[in-house]
């Protein structure tokens, strides 16, 4: 199976990384060559220069034989923009793009983009964890009459 | 009318004061501090700061009410389509226009449903094939929402259409001569109408047609 993974920052080199260990066949797209050490010296998969805005970058990447894209840029608009084009001129229907602002990730969510918010995850992460402290309960007193 | 304008740059803040001119009630949102606060200055109140593709942004700008127009004119075209997404089909805003800084990227406003549109790159690029042409044919204007477009040709001495009268002219279904101009006069084209070597054509046509019209009328 084919997957395109647009930006290869931490986020996306890691997961291009994960599913070519996953048996998939990787091409990664980003905008700086520099890009491409992140995939590390044994990397087999494919390596494109460029913006994914371009339709030839992304021909070139092979988004035309692709059974999945991840679209993991910096740029939230660029990500929702290049995923949404991914989606309707390619006909791809797993696409996961990531949105770090959780309400335009909601707004595209429910207009049938699967979008991936790490910021509503971190907020999660952070209210579960206090939740989970064991905080010992403050001596009992007469309330205060006002 | 409310509006709110998105970007407020060199485009954004004259749109914004034209609007303001007429009469409009504007809202007038920048990103960047150092222009927001020149923008300020200028505008008062009317003037927010904040990034336009927030949803607490559009927000406080009143998307909500909503407005009847929103311009999405940043310089970024990926922004520019978010904010006209967000306001159409998040808002209920009946229109927005958008602007579009690269025109390879105009594919991509036609594909997610904005139609609406500005480029002032391909305005300029028609420009100089108006002044520069090449093939005969020059597009004038484009009407995206109709599916018409109109177009220009120069008539030379050696051209199928020369010394003919438009009611003798073969053309294409889906196509309509609209005026001759000759020696800088223009008139409208009637069935009568002679065209000679050295007229300026003007015509009316669908997308697609260019080269049949070309064909029957410069060769």
């Amino acid at each position: 199976m084919n997957a395109v993974v647009i930006g290869c920052g931490r986020v996306g080199s890691a997961v291009a990384q994960q599913l070519a260990d996953e048996g998939w066949q990787v091409t990664a797209v980003d905008e700086s060559e520099e890009a491409l050490a992140r995939l590390g010296a044994g990397w087999k998969g494919g390596f494109v220069v460029g913006h994914a805005m371009e339709s030839e970058i992304l021909v070139r990447a092979g988004i035309e034989s692709a059974d999945a894209a991840v679209v993991a840029t910096s740029g939230d608009n660029t990500n929702i923009v290049v995923g949404q084009v991914i989606q309707k001129r390619y006909g791809i229907t797993c696409v996961v793009v990531r949105v770090l602002d959780p309400r335009r990730a909601e707004f595209y969510a429910k207009r049938g983009l699967r979008t991936v918010c790490p910021t509503q995850t971190a907020i999660s992460y952070l209210l579960d964890a206090v939740r989970a402290c064991d905080i010992p309960s403050p001596p009992s007193s007469e309330p205060v009459q006002a | 009318m409310y509006l709110i304008v998105a970007g407020g740059g060199k485009v954004g803040a004259n749109v914004a004061s034209s609007l303001l001119a007429m009469g409009h009630e504007v809202t007038l949102v920048e990103q960047r501090r150092d222009r927001f606060e020149a923008l300020e200055e200028k505008f008062g109140p009317i003037a927010l700061h904040g990034d336009a593709t927030e949803v607490h942004v559009l927000e406080r700008a009143g998307i909500n009410r909503p407005p009847d127009i929103v311009f999405a004119v940043t310089g970024d075209d990926e922004d520019n389509l978010v904010i006209a997404q967000i306001a159409k089909e998040g808002y209920g805003v009946p229109k927005a226009i958008a602007r579009v800084n690269d025109p390879r990227n105009q594919q991509h406003f036609d594909l997610l449903g904005i139609t609406q549109t500005v480029c002032a790159t391909s305005g300029i690029l028609g420009l100089v094939e108006h002044e520069v042409p090449q093939h005969g044919l020059v597009r004038l204007l484009e009407l995206r929402q109709e599916g018409l477009e109109v177009v220009e040709m120069q008539i030379a001495g050696n051209s199928p259409a020369a010394g003919k009268r438009v009611a003798g002219l073969s053309l294409p279904e889906d196509v309509r001569l609209v005026s001759v101009t000759r020696n800088g006069v223009g008139e409208i084209a009637v069935g009568q109408t002679v065209i000679r070597p050295g007229d300026r054509v003007i015509a009316i046509l669908k997308p697609g047609l260019e080269d049949s019209l070309r064909r029957a009328l410069v060769g």
